[in-house]
């Protein structure tokens, strides 16, 4: 059976119920990376630019740990997936730095997807898969069909509060819990790319903490797409990323709906698009005075101890000023 | 309210952009060349990881704005380079320190024609008609083009000068000449009379010439202040160097029609980059390729810190570098680099080439 592998990083914490789906009905074994750790960090780290972005070094940690296992990385290159935003250049390449930047790599699988060019491109991209790996349309067909229902489900459970690995564990048939929203509890905004914010190793369990820490966590996959797009920034052109511009609005719809009593935004070192949308982040949250907002950069060295100081200190801060307010009611 | 133009520094340009912007009836408030306080006033009020343009050009704006300036006439984009985004911030920015000033953004004008038209008319201060502008057009996009040439041949001739220091002196004195004349007559008289003086410098020619290419992102290439001079650096270790981008070609790439060596970077790079990742990045694969094959000796790419489309493109150049078999030397450049750092790799980098290039004349 040819052996695919999927990289656990990046557009895993986005598309992988739906590319797994696929490549098993094509009678395909689907090898992924696991969760990030240590040593794989330590890899990517080594092979990637320094200069590079920490997602990069995951995803090359990653890309390596499927180095030898594996017949062919799936690593598709995604540009375009809504006709108006493409995604940050670093995705665009990713498969030639993938394939020129890390040595012995196995073959990829790299379609290129963008809604902008063509009509029904993304199953376009799915049917080039399907054809290089040699089976029939009428089965790619069935596959793509199975892989879209599968990939709806997911999309309800995350948007009903599940997180995505555990939304996705939930599909697999276990028995876990979603995030249960307590009504007395703060509510913090966790503002940030799903690659950051959901993986437990780089963003040193951040959701986990803020929970155990009795603080209801809502990231942008808690709105519907539809508000979403619906919100309109105070920028004039808007941002050119997509998950950009997904962050961006959430932060308008959190910080008006009065949902919340503090936001985080995660950020990687080194992050290019994130050094603008910051800036925007915090123009946004000046309009809204009360409501404190913290930005936490994040990068392979990040320590446990220091992220979770900040974090209690925030949410102290949070909860005084709430019970400051409520006494002077 | 005249308008009181100004706009990026970006290496001599601003002589055709001031003729451009006056003709035009407007009062110009000259961009003063980037500096060590222009940086400062950068890097204090930009976001700390936004890239050095970036930092540099908010500091050039207020420095400007300090001298009367009202309006910033500006470039564009529409991503995923970071810089199509610049306009909107430093706007914001200003506007958050003080300064009323408005902003006039050129984005291609394949893709927003009625915009273009628009920002026309608004710098229109003189109400020319659309004949007499395209005149004033053309008339700067010549003198753009000599002061483009004249940078060319002073890249050819400063290695070769026998007097250190001697090609600079002269390009000084020239360019005020292409600077006064108005007319394309007048323009291309000037542009002759310069490349001849350049030309008449003293040139030694037993000396070992290495030549290389430079690519990268097209603002820390063509504004020495931001690469610490390095074209005049490498001049003077005794490199030809042959620059990647012009302001001239890069607009008529993105405003007519794609130039032939801009397709033919995109061609070179389809093997390695095949997708147009923002910024320069696939075309500094493509130059790469192109050095290599017309037998340069090395390449030295140049790209803000944090450039991700450069980041990108860099890690595709080492195995390009491999393959073709040509060195390559990368600077990140911010707000911390110095130029000793600089000066330093580039005297080793040039001694290793020298070396290679001496090693293969002497087995040939």
């Amino acid at each position: 059976m040819v052996k695919i592998g999927i990289p656990s990083a990046l557009f895993y914490y986005v598309y992988y119920p739906k590319w797994e789906t696929f490549f098993k009905a094509l009678d395909t074994e689907v090898i992924t990376s696991g969760k990030t750790t240590k040593k794989l960090l330590d890899n990517g780290v080594r092979e990637a630019l320094a200069d590079a972005c920490l997602p990069v070094k995951v995803f090359f940690g990653h890309a390596m740990a499927l180095r030898d296992k594996v017949d062919y990385l799936f690593v598709p290159r995604i540009v375009c997936t809504n006709k108006k935003t493409v995604y940050c250049p670093k995705f665009l390449g990713m498969p030639d730095m993938v394939r020129h930047g890390l040595p012995q790599m196995p073959p990829l699988i790299d379609v290129r997807v963008d809604t902008r060019s063509q009509r029904n491109a993304i199953w376009n991209a799915y049917q080039q898969t399907g054809s290089f790996l040699g089976c029939k349309k009428t089965k790619i067909l069935s596959a793509y069909t199975s892989a879209r229902k599968v990939q709806s489900r997911f999309n309800r459970l995350v948007l009903s509060g599940y997180h995505p690995l555990d939304a996705m564990a939930a599909l697999k048939g276990e028995n876990v819990v979603a995030a249960k929203e307590y009504p007395q509890r703060l509510t913090f905004a966790l503002l940030g790319y799903p690659y950051n914010i959901y993986d437990p190793y780089i963003s040193v369990q951040i959701i986990d903490k803020l929970e155990k820490m009795g603080v209801n966590v809502l990231t942008h996959d808690n709105i519907t797409p539809r508000t979403l797009s619906k919100q309109k920034t105070s920028i004039k052109k808007g941002l050119f990323w997509t998950f950009s511009e997904q962050v961006l609005k959430a932060a308008k719809y959190y910080f008006n709906s009065e949902k919340i009593d503090g936001a985080i935004h995660l950020t990687a070192f080194g992050c290019g698009p994130d050094s603008l949308l910051n800036n925007f982040i915090e123009r946004e949250a000046k309009k809204y005075p009360h409501i404190p907002l913290m930005t936490i950069t994040i990068d392979e060295h990040s320590g446990e101890a220091g992220i979770t100081t900040r974090l209690e200190a925030f949410v102290d801060m949070v909860q005084r000023k709430r019970s400051g307010v409520s006494l002077a009611q | 309210m005249p308008n009181k133009v100004t706009f990026p520094h970006m290496g001599e340009s601003y002589r055709a952009f001031k003729m451009l912007l006056e003709d035009l009836g407007n009062e110009v408030i000259l961009p003063p060349r980037p500096s060590r306080k222009t940086l400062d006033l950068g890097v204090q009020y930009a976001p700390e990881f936004a890239c050095l343009p970036l930092k540099i050009l908010l500091g050039t704006y207020m420095e400007t704005a300090a001298k009367g300036a009202n309006l910033i006439v500006t470039s564009g984009g529409v991503g995923p380079c970071r810089a199509g985004q610049y306009a909107q911030l430093h706007r914001e920015i200003l506007r958050e320190q003080g300064f009323d000033m408005d902003m006039v953004v050129f984005e291609p004008p394949k893709l927003y024609p009625l915009d273009f038209i628009r920002n026309v008319r608004r710098l229109n201060a003189a109400r020319l008609s659309y004949r007499a502008i395209y005149l004033c057009i053309k008339r700067s996009w010549r003198k753009l083009k000599a002061l483009d040439n004249l940078e060319k041949l002073t890249h050819v001739i400063r290695p070769r000068e026998k007097q250190r220091g001697a090609t600079s002196q002269v390009y000084k004195k020239v360019l005020p000449w292409v600077d006064k004349a108005h007319t394309i007559k007048e323009i291309e008289e000037a542009e002759r009379t310069a490349l001849d003086e350049i030309k008449k410098i003293p040139r030694d020619f037993s000396r070992t010439i290495v030549k290389v290419g430079i690519v990268g992102e097209i603002y820390v290439l063509l504004e020495p202040a931001s690469n610490l001079e390095i074209e005049e650096t490498l001049g003077n270790l005794g490199v030809e160097v042959e620059r990647s981008i012009f302001l001239t070609g890069w607009t008529v790439d993105n405003t007519i029609k794609e130039t032939k060596e801009l397709l033919n970077a995109k061609d070179a790079a389809a093997p390695y980059l095949p997708e147009l990742v923002g910024g320069h990045g696939r075309d500094s694969v493509g130059h790469t390729i192109l050095y290599s094959q017309r037998g340069f000796d090395g390449v030295i790419q140049l790209a803000p810190f944090t450039c991700i489309p450069e980041i990108v493109a860099k890690t595709v150049l080492t195995s390009v570098s491999k393959e073709y078999d040509i060195p390559v030397l990368t600077f990140f450049l911010d707000e911390q680099t110095g130029k000793a750092g600089i000066a330093t790799r580039l005297e080793a980098f040039v001694d290793l080439m020298k070396r290679k290039k001496e090693l293969k004349t002497s087995t040939a």
